[in-house]
């Protein structure tokens, strides 16, 4: 199967180690992967700001990227979500629409469309998994404490599939984690303090790493663990469970 | 044009166009296996006391030793000995004196430990709420097992005024702490005859 | 009507902030609340089921409004109520201070009602030289303290035990430095017993109002909401018109959901069940819009309407519970709030639906589906395109946008910027540079991803 792989702007800028576990990843399971190199970003951070009218050039841009794809997929829960609520190009309707359908955040492309059982992964440490809202409430990624329906993850799925890996919920499993888009900086004050409150349930755990789907969210609890001389490291579930240690 | 022509006339012109009323379907709703346990569990939950009894005797004993002991005791239960009848003419200040009312519940709820009391099981409105100790009397073919049992039982608007009511008057709006006790009764017993 | 009225959300809750002990207080105090709603919630297996009844009955009273109204207020005037419509909240504080004065009323009791917070029906009062007291325990404390109420549920909720027994040693003359909420509620319940007792006239709110029988059903914890409509001659019963439910059947199903929703109690202590006056008594009910019928002109938003103010949606609030209710400066705070407000004053109240991080947890605990993260989004966009936000913001926005379209210009940015994120302009674009005031910004790499690629990859 032809997949587009989608590596959101500010991973292709700041976190390309992402990318590249996304895509070895990807093709260590059979993908034919292609990379269509004019994309930028999904539009997301304009229209969670209120301004979804500025994003429309994003949407034109991603559909003539990302058309003729069976699956895109990204390593990103929240910028998935954003093209499957909100990627509309008036002239090229079907294609958006096939995007929208088709745009798979990487774990819910693991378990669903590939239906993957094991991975041939290594990762010996201690792992917190930080639940993205968008990834978890958007797309289903994973059951919500709020609702009573029936328990699963994704994430977790796969990651049990780790070896040596141990994974710790913290106490508060799905709460977010402050990060929020221009949240982050209109709203410093409360942003920091939701992060720093993630960061100490996780750590209550002895932790050694905290995992997730979203680069964002990451970006930030990095930020806050990195001021405060932490030891606890943030890394993409991409790479565990593209890692062989 | 008065505001109430404005205002629904405003409502017509903006509602959005008609849709239907789902149909509650009992079989959806929780069932449990013992009615009266649950409903035990649950009133105890909520800070009241439950006692089953066979039938009324021990109730009307206590009640009469509380009369003889010159307590301000208030009974709206025929079986329980004379009835207070002339509750509707006492005052607000003459109620709060009352000790303890004796009152007959026409439903309980085991889901919630609600009982339904009509206005003319209370003789006065304010009576359960300002009484200081409330004995509810129910009996136990009269426990349902939840909201959508109880509307079907009662008529709430057969009266000028009705309550379900369920525990002791509580808050907990100091730092989340309960208390029993705000305003209300500071205490409920339930006693389930049958 | 805030102490904070003239800062924005961002402001106020930076100040909440500054105090992180009790920061820490408030969110787990809340976040507990949240852990009782779960526990009550999880103990129903139709709780969605439940949920979608109450969404449905809710849709389709709205959709039938009028009729419904027309309906409630002709039983209501059968059973001897007298109804009053208010277009605005000044109509409805006229409405009130009118029957009060008509009376030479001097005496007056309340439970708590968001409505009259809404409309600030005190403080007009208080401008006639008119005292109400406020019953609710909750209410009562901030009352002496002179502050409004911070959450629709629990109004006191932002204050710690000190704070109350220092305000009760001020006003009701408890011992000082005695903190036992035992003892500061016994302190209450013999001063507020007082007040209903010489009370002439109580006002209320409305949870329900049922059109089918004319009646509405007030529910309360304390009991203070019936100490006051009974004890007094006159009632006087306050309504948002959308608090309207087609029949008493459907009771059921909203007071199974509003208890286990707002603090996890599978009831409140009391739902009281008002249709008509008592021998002698007055009873009146007001009916109120004030913005109500313009909200449900929007589509978009006219679901808000649905809310039956159980206050989960604060309490699930990774936002609310660190910012606390005073820094959403108006009578309804949360995300229900910030989806309401704008409604009512949209300058005022642009910064609210920019006080979330979207995360959706809002829309999931509420008892009546309403699509709050949902409507915080699509009213982002409504404050943009009527000029709302400011021109900062919007600059650094246009220019992100005018890269990100741009995949040249966005790859030849993020070449010459990385270091300093100037890709991301929000971030740097601020003297101050909110982002790493308290975080630091993620090392550069020697190559973006698509270097990367072009130089293993591309064949």
């Amino acid at each position: 199967m032809n997949v587009g792989l989608f590596i959101p702007c500010y991973i292709d800028q700041f976190y390309p180690n992402v990318g590249i576990a996304t895509l070895q990843l990807l093709e260590k399971l059979g993908c034919n992967v292609s990379f269509p190199l004019n994309q930028t970003c999904c539009g997301q951070p304009m229209a969670n700001s209120g301004f979804a009218s500025l994003s429309k050039s994003c949407d034109k841009n991603f559909v003539s990227n990302f058309r003729g794809f069976d699956y895109i997929v990204g390593p990103s829960g929240s910028c998935v979500l954003h093209l499957k609520e909100h990627l509309h190009v008036e002239q090229h309707s079907g294609e958006a629409e096939h995007i929208r359908k088709h745009v798979y955040e990487l774990t819910e492309f693991l378990v669903d469309v590939l239906k993957v059982e094991k991975l041939n992964a290594s990762f010996p440490y201690k792992v917190g998994l930080h639940n993205s809202c968008h990834g978890q409430r958007g797309l289903h990624l994973s059951s919500m404490s709020e609702r009573n329906l029936p328990a699963f993850s994704k994430p977790q799925q796969l990651l049990s599939m780790v070896k040596g890996l141990e994974l710790k919920m913290p106490s508060r499993p799905d709460e977010c984690c402050g990060f929020g888009g221009t949240f982050c900086v209109f709203e410093e004050a409360v942003s920091v303090k939701m992060g720093k409150d993630r960061i100490a349930d996780h750590a209550n755990n002895d932790i050694q790493y905290i995992t997730g789907g979203d680069t964002s969210c990451l970006m930030h609890l990095e930020g806050i663990l990195k001021r405060n001389g932490s030891k606890v490291k943030t890394i993409h579930i991409a790479e565990i469970l593209n890692s062989n240690a | 044009m008065s505001a109430r022509e404005t205002i629904l006339k405003n409502i017509t012109a903006n509602k959005p166009e008609l849709v239907e009323l789902p149909s509650i379907d009992l079989n959806a709703v929780i069932q449990y296996s013992d009615l009266v346990q649950q409903y035990k569990t649950v009133l105890q939950s909520i800070g009241g006391g439950t006692v089953e009894l066979q039938n009324l005797a021990s109730l009307k004993q206590e009640l009469e030793s509380r009369v003889a002991k010159g307590d301000f005791v208030v009974n709206r239960i025929a079986a329980l000995g004379e009835v207070s009848d002339s509750l509707a003419s006492l005052t607000a200040d003459e109620l709060a004196a009352v000790d303890t009312a004796y009152l007959q519940g026409a439903v309980a709820v085991a889901e919630n430990g609600a009982i339904w009391l009509y206005e003319s099981q209370m003789g006065n409105r304010l009576l359960p709420f300002i009484c200081q100790h409330l004995v509810i009397v129910i009996e136990r073919k009269n426990i349902v097992p939840t909201m959508h049992h109880a509307y079907k039982q009662i008529e709430s608007a057969k009266e000028g005024f009705g309550v379900f009511l369920a525990g002791p008057s509580k808050t907990a709006d100091i730092e989340q702490s309960l208390v029993i006790g705000a305003h209300g009764a500071r205490s409920l017993i339930v006693y389930i005859i049958g | 009507m805030s102490h904070n009225s003239t800062l924005k959300h961002a402001e106020a809750a930076a100040q909440f902030i500054n105090d992180e002990p009790r920061t820490n207080w408030h969110d787990e105090t809340l976040w507990f609340v949240r852990q009782k709603r779960d526990k009550a919630a999880h103990g129903l297996p139709e709780w969605e089921q439940l949920r979608e009844w109450a969404s449905q009955v809710k849709n389709h009273t709205l959709s039938n409004l009028d009729n419904y109204l027309k309906e409630f207020e002709s039983k209501a005037q059968d059973n001897g109520v007298i109804v009053h419509w208010a277009a605005d909240a000044e109509e409805h504080n006229r409405i009130i201070y009118d029957i009060i004065a008509h009376h030479k009323i001097k005496k007056i009791v309340k439970s708590k009602s968001m409505l009259t917070e809404e409309c600030g029906l005190n403080e007009f009062l208080h401008t006639k030289g008119i005292e109400t007291v406020d019953t609710d325990l909750g209410e009562r404390i901030v009352q002496f303290r002179n502050e409004p109420p911070s959450h629709i549920v629990l109004p006191a909720i932002h204050l710690k035990k000190q704070d109350v027994s220092d305000t009760f040693h001020e006003h009701l003359n408890t011992e000082k430095g005695n903190n036992d909420p035992q003892y500061l509620t016994e302190a209450a319940r013999q001063h507020l017993r007082e007040k209903f007792i010489e009370s002439e006239l109580a006002i209320t709110g409305v949870n329900f109002a049922i059109a089918e029988t004319g009646g509405f059903v007030v529910c309360t914890n304390e009991g203070n909401a019936d100490m006051g409509a009974h004890a007094a001659k006159i009632h006087i019963a306050c309504m948002g018109f959308e608090k309207m439910i087609p029949r008493a059947e459907h009771l059921s199903v909203f007071l199974r959901l509003l208890a286990r929703s707002a603090t996890g109690q599978p009831i409140t202590t009391y739902s009281s069940h008002f249709h008509k006056p008592r021998q002698g008594q007055e009873m009146h009910i007001v009916i109120v819009d004030n913005g109500r019928s313009r909200q449900l002109g929007r589509a978009d938003f006219r679901n808000s309407l649905k809310c039956i103010r159980c206050a989960a949606c604060f309490n699930t609030c990774p936002v609310y519970r660190r910012s606390g209710g005073h820094s959403y400066h108006t009578a309804v705070a949360g995300p229900i709030g910030s989806i309401l407000n704008p409604n009512i004053d949209m300058r005022a109240n642009a910064d609210l639906p920019f006080a979330s991080t979207l995360c959706g947890s809002c829309s999931n605990v509420c008892p009546v589906k309403i699509d709050i993260h949902d409507q915080l989004w699509k009213w982002r966009q409504v404050l943009v395109a009527e000029g709302y936000v400011d021109t900062t913001k919007k600059v650094g926005l246009k220019g992100m946008a005018f890269l990100l379209a741009r995949p040249g210009l966005y790859r030849f940015a993020g070449k010459a910027g990385r270091a300093v994120m100037r890709l991301f302009p929000w971030i740097v674009n601020n003297k101050l540079n909110p982002w790493y005031k308290q975080r630091e910004m993620p090392a550069p790499p020697k190559q973006s991803f698509r270097d990367w690629y072009l130089q293993n990859k591309k064949q």
